[in-house]
């Protein structure tokens, strides 16, 4: 799906501070029955989100109006399990442009940067820093920085740069995805089946 | 110049273009698509008035969310019913071959395509399914994708990947009887963590491998994302060979000679280097069970539940807030914990090896009262076979329920769900918060341990040491 471009972004954040997240909480399995991609935002986080009853539990941080933003910021080991690419697009749904973790699961971080979502893995000190940022002022602003692969705590100036390849960075900042590039050298992947 | 690992070979042999400063373009030998993950893909490639690049290359069956009770009558729930129907469209209209509802090979995706032989050593497959990792058990490179990436794979036949870096896991020794390979892979994930494998793709090697079915192997296998790993493989043998032979869509006569003089290439070089190595001691592994929300909060059936001042301080919350959904205490015995349910099927622990393991045991024994306990065959052909060598038979006069084949309460979506707060013990291979339907508690272990645990009405050892709760 062509995406949008990513540069920069400047936002208040909501915390998750909980370890090895599972993309069975972030969108449970029973809410993969959709043969689109729209819709999954309302279900992000479903069964911490609501009660049996469908009722909100208050003190889930996404029920939270204190905390709002486009920046996701997760425990260590955020996206583990299941291949399911809805997990992106809940978070994605959910308004959420930027997830922050110390330690992404691989299927997750690549699910993320195909949907525009850019996640930014910083060091476990690095995190504690934003999480308490975010306890001492709910709408503390973070800036998120592409092009410099930098994140900074705007009221702080305190920042730390990111990684990201250079590919991937090219696609986000210009809203390319890999399907075209892989349309691109079609007459090569033909060459390569004709010598296999 | 240093050898190579196998996963180098096959790897290096599918690089269609590297991309400086990016990932590689991977070419697809076989791809497995499944109602839940591939219907958007199908839908972008329709966006973009593009055609399936190599139908030939992709098969299909319904798995994650077919009931598993009257398969033969029309699917009630509307939006499974969608999906499935979505799935057999999508692959009518661009020929690609199905095995639906009520056809010989129906079955969950990662126990039909090698029992067809879609399966073969030293090809890449992959599948909108983090268990695709199962096919490693062939020696292949099989990992799980995302649905953008289906959609690649359908398009032009490659994905743009990464290339991960390389583990190998050594068991070497003597396995204690009734240890299973679930135990072995339990007790690996129970050592590595559930994030410890992130970045790494595993080639499983030592002895206990080498002596391991196939269907063992691919136990294995299919667990290795449960640490992180992109997936995991174990080189090919006879016992590889003589299972792919004469499948489906194995290749037949001269072919078959000349794809099984490139399987025999299919080894890591001795003088090979891999990035990290891990040894285990296979007289160390026990029965294993899980008591947490990931796998690899696991421990010996026999043994307690860690103390919190033994977890990390920064990890103590985490463990804390699952030691709450579980309703267990740290320090716990998991001997005598109370179980509902019991659940032996999925693409882990779903195949005719295990659904024996479970009969023999409870033979001539009834299931506890206070169980339900559910046989979910992982394919047709498995529940073929269950019926022919009377094991139905044998788990019915047991009390166990029988049903047909899917990936049921392994993740809950059609109807097939744990209700909340009750425990269950689980041949599956995830026992993530809600993973069995919302509020369930899952306890992950080996089908041995789970008959006996539906026999006992409670974990117990299934070797008999400790039954006193
Ligand atoms: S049985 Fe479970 S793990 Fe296997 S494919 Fe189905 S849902 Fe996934």
């Amino acid at each position: 799906m062509p995406v949008a471009k990513f540069e920069q972004l400047i936002s208040t954040a909501v915390p998750l501070p909980i370890e090895n997240v599972d993309t069975d909480q972030i969108i449970p399995a029973r809410f993969l029955k959709a043969t689109t991609r729209e819709g999954f935002g309302d279900n992000l986080f479903r069964d911490w989100r609501y009660d049996k009853n469908d009722q909100p539990i208050a003190d889930f941080i996404l029920n939270n109006p204190i905390y709002s933003g486009e920046i996701l910021v997760g425990g260590k080991n955020f996206g583990c399990g299941s291949s399911r690419e809805h997990a992106a697009w809940a978070v994605g749904g959910a308004g959420f442009k930027v997830v922050v973790s110390s330690f992404f699961a691989d299927i997750f971080k690549g699910n993320a940067l195909n949907n525009g979502i850019l996640p930014i893995t910083v060091s476990d000190e690095f995190l504690a820093t934003i999480f308490s940022e975010i306890e001492g002022n709910p709408k503390a602003e973070f800036k998120v920085d592409l092009k410099n692969q930098t994140f900074t705590i705007v009221s702080s100036g305190e920042n730390t740069s990111f990684e990201i390849n250079g590919y991937k960075k090219e696609c986000m900042l210009n809203g390319y995805d890999d399907i075209d590039y892989l349309l691109n050298i079609k007459d090569k992947i033909q060459a390569f089946e004709a010598a296999m | 110049m240093a050898g190579k690992t196998l996963f180098d070979k096959i790897w290096d042999s599918h690089v269609v273009q590297e991309i400086p400063d990016g990932p590689s373009v991977l070419y697809i030998d076989r791809h497995l698509i499944h109602e839940v993950t591939s219907p958007q893909a199908f839908n972008g490639l329709g966006r973009r008035g593009l055609s399936v690049m190599r139908p030939n290359q992709t098969v299909a069956t319904p798995d994650h969310n077919v009931p598993t009770i009257n398969q033969d009558k029309p699917i009630e729930d509307k939006l499974s019913k969608f999906q499935v129907d979505t799935l057999t469209e999508n692959c009518e209209k661009y020929g690609i071959d199905l095995y639906g509802l009520n056809t010989e090979y129906q079955g969950v995706v990662h126990v039909m395509g090698p029992q067809l032989g879609v399966t073969q050593p030293g090809m890449t497959i992959v599948c909108g399914d983090s268990h695709t990792s199962t096919h490693g058990a062939f020696g292949c490179i099989a990992f799980g994708i995302g649905t953008s990436e289906v959609e690649m794979v359908l398009a032009t036949q490659c994905i743009m990947q990464p290339k991960p870096k390389k583990m190998r896991i050594n068991v070497n020794g003597q396995l204690k009887p009734n240890v299973s390979p679930k135990d072995v892979i339990l007790y690996i994930i129970a050592k590595m963590t559930a994030a410890g494998g992130t970045g790494y793709f595993v080639e499983y090697s030592g002895n206990v491998f080498r002596e391991m079915s196939m269907q063992g192997r691919m136990t294995v296998c299919n667990m290795s994302i449960e640490m992180g790993a992109r997936g995991g493989l174990i080189s090919p043998d006879l016992k590889t060979f003589e299972f792919v032979e004469g499948k489906k869509y194995s290749p037949k006569g001269a072919d078959y000679d000349k794809a099984l003089e490139k399987w025999a290439t299919l080894y890591t070089d001795e003088d090979a280097v891999f990035d990290r190595e891990e040894s285990f001691d296979a007289g160390d592994i026990e029965p294993m069970i899980t008591f947490g929300t990931n796998p690899g909060m696991g421990v010996k059936i026999t043994g307690k539940i860690p103390e919190l001042s033994s977890i990390a301080g920064s990890e103590q919350p985490s463990f804390q807030k699952s030691m709450n959904y579980m309703g267990f205490q740290a320090g716990d015995t998991m001997i005598g914990k109370k179980v509902d349910y019991v659940f032996i099927g999925s693409c882990t622990n779903g195949r005719i090896e295990d659904l024996r393991v479970v009969a023999d045991y409870v033979k001539g024994k009834q299931k506890a009262e206070n169980v339900t306990a559910w046989i979910v065959p992982g394919s047709k052909e498995v529940e073929r076979q269950a019926i022919a060598e009377g094991i139905v038979e044998v788990l019915e006069a047991a009390g166990f329920k029988m049903r047909q084949p899917g990936c049921s309460a392994c993740l809950a979506m059609n109807d097939d769900k744990i209700p909340a707060g009750k425990y269950a013990v689980s041949t599956s291979n995830r026992n993530f918060e809600g993973r069995q339907g919302p509020g369930s508690r899952t306890m992950l272990a080996s089908p041995l341990t789970a008959a006996a645990v539906a026999v006992a009405g409670k974990v117990v050892d299934p070797r008999g040491i400790l039954e006193t709760a």
